[in-house]
């Protein structure tokens, strides 16, 4: 099926990828053409909050494919997000070089300060770029399929996966605090100098991230829609209305939710891999299951099953998030809280939902 | 609502989209094509299935009644690998032996179940229901990227008319009426092409005349399809049955004709409670 197939028959999907070309372009443009004493202008700062913005987008979804798809309400998306940020953040350590704190050519600081005189085996490959990026792919993806194929073929299902999920990421948390992992411990990975020989720093390699981010993001939700208008998308909502009944007509559907589960741990770890150079840090943090209970409110606020209602979830949410707690940092979980409510109470499609109805069809 | 669209019972039929494909090791020489010996199913002790022998012929039409805890829906859970019995065997046909499979493998190996309440797949259409249904491979990858090419899309298009829901092919599943909704998933039955299909209480709740016709659409499938039928409604069994099964706690009573069956004295007993 090709795109213009498969976009003819998704009014949402064209309107988001046109204002996704929008913001890719327009921005980095105000960015570097617009003087700074200009009303326009969009610093620096400015750009990567909305490049990090649209690392959660494409985390959010990741989210609404297994959730609003296929059912299967993860609560541990954060650790495939963190994990793909780690993969990456290992890659920019190592490129630190000698540069670092002790000078040390191999090692990164945190090693030397604890004494450690080898590089650990999981950090070798690390130095060079297509290993990096391929581990951002492998690492996720593979816990995702050993995870899913024990909850799976077990028939977890519901809220005992969902809280196995929760479990995963917790335990990944505690893990990745340890000093010994050799992962930096509580202080994560950070003081990246450069990419691929760029530096973090500079305007252009700012740029570049942020297109870069909306790029995938782009190809993310093309790749999305192909799934979901695939006929394995319509086993998959098969599966999530009824289970049983898809396997007495012949589907294996421990194999069906493995796939779409897989699949969007991979798309999490790219996010959580272009997250990092924008942010400049990755910690344990990531991994809390907080992280992941938001996410799964992004993908409500913006409506289940649409796709493009998750992204414009994550996005407001996070934007609100950006303002409250600049202004009011005691009330934003109280607002996280309350938003959540309202949006199971009165908005059981989200935003995107109250839009079609307002247009008066379904969502 | 249904009125308007006749059931076709044409028994020369759509012989392509509706015809069994067998499983190559499905092997019928000896007449039977499902063989259920000995089985014993308990739960927490209570015999839902107590001994059970059955043989079911290539090609027939067999109703099974009995009241209700008679083990007719737990004998469909076993033959379509949903409980495993505590002993006894079932075969399908002479090879396949239905104990080693699961599901999705005894579904493949040509065995399809209609339930008892119409489930039906509500948030796709009529067609997707029958596409997803149908015969082909079910495996990941090849789902992703598979099309339909025009040989299958007629096949649809003949179950569409078959079950008489041409009209409403892209009507959201869950749209249907509750008669509407046990055509369409003997639709979906068909679509997989099965040599047997099990057909759980296919009227329950059902109108007269669309009981009829689904009496009709039973009747044009046995021949080509070994058909079992589990079902209380007695006018409905008298109007499609050739041999007739009687299942009391857990095993046969009597096997006969519908005459036979019920001028048993066990059977009336057991149905009138003596």
């Amino acid at each position: 099926m090709g795109i213009s197939v498969l976009l003819a028959r998704d009014a949402g999907g064209r309107v988001f990828l046109a204002l996704l070309v929008l913001v890719g372009v327009f921005l980095p443009a105000l960015h570097l053409l617009l003087p700074e004493t200009s009303p326009l202008h969009i610093s620096a700062y400015t750009l990567t909050l909305i490049g990090k913005y649209l690392c959660y987008g494409l985390l959010a979804l990741a989210v609404d494919l297994v959730w609003g798809f296929g059912g299967i309400l993860s609560l541990g998306h954060g650790a495939f997000f963190a994990l793909g940020g780690y993969a990456m953040g290992m890659h920019m350590m190592r490129q630190i070089g000698d540069r670092g704190v002790y000078g040390n050519p191999l090692l990164p600081d945190f090693m030397v300060f604890l004494n450690w005189t080898e590089l650990p085996w999981y950090w070798l490959g690390f130095d060079r770029f297509w290993f990096a990026a391929l581990m951002v792919l492998l690492v996720p993806g593979s816990l995702a399929f050993v995870f899913g194929w024990l909850a799976f073929r077990s028939r977890v299902t519901g809220v005992y996966l969902s809280i196995i999920t929760q479990a995963l990421t917790y335990a990944l948390m505690l893990a990745f605090f340890r000093n010994e992992m050799g992962f930096g411990g509580n202080n994560g990975l950070t003081d990246f100098k450069d990419l691929l020989g760029f530096s973090l720093q500079a305007d252009g390699t700012r740029v570049f991230l942020f297109v870069t981010t909306a790029l995938c993001l782009a190809l993310a939700y093309v790749a999305c829609r192909f799934v979901v208008s695939s006929k394995l998308g319509r086993v998959v909502v098969a599966v999530r209305d009824a289970e049983s009944r898809t396997r007495f007509i012949g589907y294996r559907v421990e194999w069906f939710k493995l796939w779409i589960f897989v699949f969007s741990a991979v798309l999490s770890g790219i996010a959580g891999a272009l997250y990092v150079p924008q942010v400049g840090i990755i910690n344990p943090g990531e991994f809390s299951p907080l992280n992941s209970l938001e996410l799964v409110i992004w993908v409500a606020v913006g409506g289940r099953a649409t796709l493009y209602g998750a992204v414009l979830g994550a996005i407001l949410v996070n934007y609100s998030k950006t303002v409250f707690t600049a202004i009011l940092p005691e009330v934003w979980l109280f607002a996280l809280g309350a938003l959540f409510v309202l949006v199971t109470l009165f908005l059981p499609h989200g935003l995107i939902g109250l839009m079609s109805q307002r247009r008066g069809e379904r969502a | 609502m249904t009125g308007a669209h006749v059931l076709t019972t044409n028994p020369a039929g759509p012989a392509s989209a509706t015809d069994g494909v067998a499983d190559p090791r499905l092997d019928t020489t000896h007449g039977p094509i499902l063989y259920l010996e000995d089985i014993t199913v308990s739960f927490d002790g209570f015999r839902a299935l107590n001994q059970l022998t059955l043989y079911i012929n290539d090609g027939e039409l067999r109703c099974i009644i009995g009241p209700n805890g008679a083990g007719k829906t737990t004998m469909m859970d076993v033959i379509t690998g949903k409980t495993r019995p505590d002993r006894g065997t079932a075969f399908f046909g002479q090879i396949i032996d239905l104990l080693e499979l699961d599901e999705p493998a005894i579904a493949q190996a040509g065995i399809g179940r209609k339930f008892q309440k119409p489930s039906v797949f509500e948030e796709l259409s009529v067609f997707e229901n029958l596409e997803l249904a149908m015969r082909t491979d079910k495996r990941t990858w090849p789902t992703l990227f598979a099309k339909l090419n025009g040989q299958q899309r007629d096949d649809i298009e003949d179950v569409l008319h078959t079950i008489g829901l041409p009209e409403q092919r892209r009507q959201r599943a869950g749209s249907l009426s509750h008669g509407q909704k046990q055509w369409l998933e003997i639709g979906m039955l068909l679509m997989q092409r099965p040599k047997l299909l099990l057909v759980d209480e296919p009227v329950a709740g059902m109108t007269h005349q669309e009981t009829e016709r689904t009496a009709e659409l039973l009747l044009s499938l046995a021949g080509k399809h070994s058909v079992v039928v589990v079902e209380h409604d007695m006018e409905f069994v008298r109007s499609i049955a050739r041999k007739v099964t009687v299942l009391h706690e857990g095993s046969v009573l009597t096997e006969g004709s519908m005459d036979e069956v019920q001028q048993d004295q066990r059977v009336i007993e057991v149905y009138l409670g003596a």
